[in-house]
């Protein structure tokens, strides 16, 4: 009797090819790809929801949409975006396939929780769908009270039950980076050796252990109040309406920076590789990240000056948010300064890179604005705010996984995009975005408020100018969709190492096999090792 | 398109909206030159000296601390200005605000009510007391730069001193269901003498004068006046004295403090009565309770020798 050796499949996409290889998986690269599918459908979904709105707002009258569809769809897409895309993309998807890799290690420390975190996902999203389909929720994703308790009469508790589920797929995927990081680093990958994007992983997963569950009592306390009235927020029962607004936003800013975090990470590395030069440095940036998400924790009550908080917690929660800007102006410097004397090519994910830096400077500094209290007065509920998180958030965290998903893309495929297509969709969107976004800082200060389905004649220009931009974003985020699509089949064969970039990642094959590395790596030296 | 100037406020918002402004634009010119110069000096193919890199512990600490204590001087000048902006002066002129699902209704002390609108004269301060029916909604007049939430089971407040007569936008800031965007008014600011007008053609029963009928309607003065045979506070000169608890701790009697009373008598009882008072809360609107409050507020004992006294 002779013994039949099986081949060992060449790389993780051939190691099964039905759909219950895929669904019951436990190889983070697959479950990567997984959350990918998954994202990009829920950011498709939002953007809908983002383009009906700006249509909407082409004129001052509500004559596209009812005001009750426009509030829904505001929240669908608020909810959406901010649960579903923004900050599950980039660790669940990039940080899942690359930590790993980034570290030398086979998988994750818990494969299992890793997939369940994806079904939590899935789930949470199949609750948010069902919400829509029934009619919607009008509350804003914010779900202030006593308006999501006593009077909306939409669908409050499917909604929330939807973003409760998520989060804890969220908690988890955090304590899974949180232990991999701790336990599995290749021999010789000091804490001082993790390349930028492991750290702001590191220190992101740490912000999503620690702020999420604080979400889930929230929305618990919702339901309980919604169903059953207890009184903890209804003020004819003794509750204070404005305490939820602690309890969110002591979420919802730590929140923030889950989402911008990972996008310093990854263009960290877009940079460095760009310039083909070590980054600026690096212990700096290691502090500034760290910095940030302790901080992160310190400031959610910048979102209360007028909310009828004392004046004194204002002013200390104001000058907190001053000091938060100061690791962020240190990450754009180090990045300015990593240019200075590189080699510098500009192919898609350095110009995802460089539009980032631009884009969240712009975004960081109109922050301040609104953490000054005598200022925020009367931007705050306006479009200023809106232009300032869409600066971050849009202009930052989505172009910073944008460029990750091109830099990486042979990594993750094997394949190779087109290069000429992915540069043209970047300076589009840059420009679309610009367009979309920059009329609202005016439209804010002159004192549009935000949540508005008809407003006066005179701001017409600018939401005009405004909508014009979102649908030439539109257009060109649907075109990574299409060239990238057309290059699982027709894209060149990529090579182990197609950009000759440093970082344990391009030591393997591309795509990777199923336990990424044939021999366990050994780091000597620290990451960026370019030359110059 | 300039938003115009019609607050004493406005004008020092400005100036620091324009410092930070500048400031911003100095930092960003000078990160943007620096970017572009290097992104076409060292593009690859050009051959610029390139030398391996090191660390400037002193280059990164300058460009840290010196933009950070800049950005500090605004934070000091925002924080004085707030504290101006917070602190409403004595001889403010209170008016009452009371908002609903979608609109603003207002009334001033002399009785005067409106509904989407406020009429206020130039050069007075003026001090807006203000709750909510429903929701949480947010007073807004751009042109005054000034905002406040407006709380259901609370008052809050808010002041101004109108420098230019004119109307102006009001809107609802903060999100309160399906006609939001419509819960919008105006200010009108008028003349000294074009308000005294506009009052006294609005003339209706004072605030105070309704609240007295109330406070006989509703029972209150059963328990609560001298000649009562209830065990129950005496309310002559409450306003603005200092009450003592029942748990030993001590409370302003301002508005929130009556506005509290009188629908949540449970929740701060005053040291040496049972708390016996029924709640009023669910059978009396906002509205009712601001002109209670208002009556209380007359109630000194100075007010009642000279003409009141019945």
């Amino acid at each position: 009797m002779s013994t039949v050796e099986l081949p060992t499949p060449r790389s993780y996409l051939e190691e099964g090819f039905g759909l219950r290889s895929w669904l019951t998986t436990h190889d983070h690269k697959r479950i990567a790809v997984l959350y990918g599918i998954g994202i990009t459908f829920f950011f498709f979904l939002g953007g809908l929801a983002a383009a009906l709105i700006r249509w909407e707002l082409v004129t001052p009258a509500g004559d596209l949409l009812s005001a009750e569809t426009y509030n829904k769809a505001f929240t669908f897409h608020g909810v959406v975006m901010v649960w579903f895309f923004l900050i599950p993309s980039i660790p669940a998807t990039l940080g899942n396939f690359l930590l790993p890799l980034m570290i030398g290690a086979r998988d994750v420390a818990f494969p299992r929780l890793n997939l369940f975190s994806w079904y939590l996902y899935m789930g949470g999203g199949v609750f948010t769908l069902a919400c829509l389909l029934l009619g919607g929720v009008d509350t804003g994703w914010t779900f202030y009270t006593p308006f999501s308790t006593m009077f909306s009469n939409s669908h409050v508790m499917m909604a929330v039950a939807g973003v409760f589920i998520v989060g804890f797929s969220s908690i988890f995927t955090g304590l899974n980076f949180i232990v991999t990081v701790h336990t599995l680093r290749a021999p010789g990958m000091t804490w001082m050796r993790l390349p930028l994007f492991v750290w702001s992983m590191y220190a992101v997963a740490l912000v999503m252990i620690l702020a999420t569950p604080v979400l889930a009592m929230t929305l618990a306390l919702i339901g309980l109040e919604r169903l059953f009235g207890v009184g903890i927020f209804d003020p004819a029962l003794g509750g204070d309406p404005v305490l939820f607004q602690h309890f969110f936003w002591f979420y919802s800013h730590p929140a923030v920076y889950i989402m911008i975090l990972p996008g310093m990470g990854l263009v960290s590395e877009l940079i460095t590789h760009g310039a083909r030069r070590r980054i600026f440095g690096y212990r700096f940036m290691v502090y500034a990240i760290i910095g940030i998400a302790v901080v992160g924790f310190l400031v959610w009550g910048h979102h209360m000056f007028v909310a009828g908080q004392s004046m004194y917690a204002s002013i200390v929660f104001s000058i907190l948010s001053f000091i938060i800007a100061v690791p962020s102006a240190i990450k754009v410097f180090n990045w300015t300064a990593t240019l200075y004397k590189g080699d510098i090519s500009f192919d898609a994910p350095m110009l995802y890179a460089l539009g980032f830096v631009g884009l969240f400077m712009l975004g960081g500094l109109t922050g301040l604005f609104l953490a000054a209290t005598a200022l925020d007065v009367n931007l705050t509920d306006t479009y200023f705010v809106v232009a300032h998180f869409h600066y971050i958030m849009v202009g930052g965290a989505v172009m910073a996984y944008l460029g990750g998903i091109h830099y990486w893309w042979p990594k993750i495929t094997g394949r190779m995009y087109s290069e000429a297509w992915a540069r043209f969709a970047a300076i589009l969107m840059f420009f679309g975005f610009n367009l979309t976004f920059f009329p609202q800082y005016i439209l804010g200060w002159e004192g549009m408020p935000r949540r508005y389905h008809e407003y006066l004649p005179q701001f017409q220009v600018w939401n005009v100018l405004s909508s014009a931009g979102a649908t030439i974003l539109g257009v060109a985020y649907l075109m990574p969709l299409l060239y990238l699509a057309w290059s699982l089949r027709h894209g060149e064969r990529a090579g182990s190492n197609p950009w000759d970039a440093t970082g344990l990642e391009w030591q393997t094959s591309s795509p990777p096999p199923p336990h990424n590395f044939d021999e366990t790596p050994l780091v000597t030296e620290g990451p960026y090792a370019y030359r110059r | 398109m300039m938003l115009p100037q019609a607050s004493s406020f406005a004008p020092n918002v400005d100036h620091l909206f324009d410092a930070l402004l500048l400031l911003c634009a100095l930092v960003v010119v000078g990160v943007f030159t620096l970017m572009i110069v290097f992104c076409v000096k060292y593009r690859h193919g050009t051959d610029a000296v390139r030398t391996p890199a090191h660390q400037h512990l002193g280059v990164e600490l300058t460009w840290t601390l010196v933009p950070f204590f800049l950005f500090m001087g605004i934070f000091g000048w925002s924080v004085h200005l707030w504290i101006r902006m917070r602190t409403p002066p004595k001889d403010a002129q209170p008016v009452y605000v009371v908002a609903k699902q979608w609109m603003w209704k207002v009334q001033h002390p002399g009785g005067q009510r409106e509904i989407d609108q406020l009429h206020v004269p130039v050069g007075q301060p003026i001090r807006l007391v203000m709750t909510s029916q429903d929701v949480i909604h947010s007073f807004y007049v751009p042109a005054f730069r000034v905002k406040q939430d407006v709380l259901p089971g609370r008052y809050t407040q808010l002041w101004f001193t109108a420098t230019e007569a004119g109307t102006y936008h009001l809107f609802c800031a903060e999100f309160c269901g399906t006609d939001h965007s419509r819960m919008r008014g105006r200010v009108v600011v008028m003349a000294p003498s074009d308000y005294a007008r506009w009052l006294h053609a609005h003339q209706g029963t004072g605030l105070a004068a309704q609240g007295a009928d109330l406070f006989r309607q509703l029972g209150c003065s059963g328990c609560h006046d001298p000649q009562s045979g209830v065990h129950a506070p005496d309310l002559y000169d409450l306003y603005g004295r200092t009450v003592p608890l029942a748990d030993g701790s001590q409370v302003l009697a301002d508005e929130r403090y009556l506005h509290d009373a009188i629908l949540l008598p449970k929740k701060q009882v005053a040291a040496g009565y049972a708390p016996i008072m029924p709640s009023f809360e669910g059978r009396i609107g906002e509205e009712d309770v601001l002109a209670l409050v208002a009556y209380l507020k007359t109630r000194t004992h100075a007010a009642e020798d000279t003409d009141e006294h019945r």
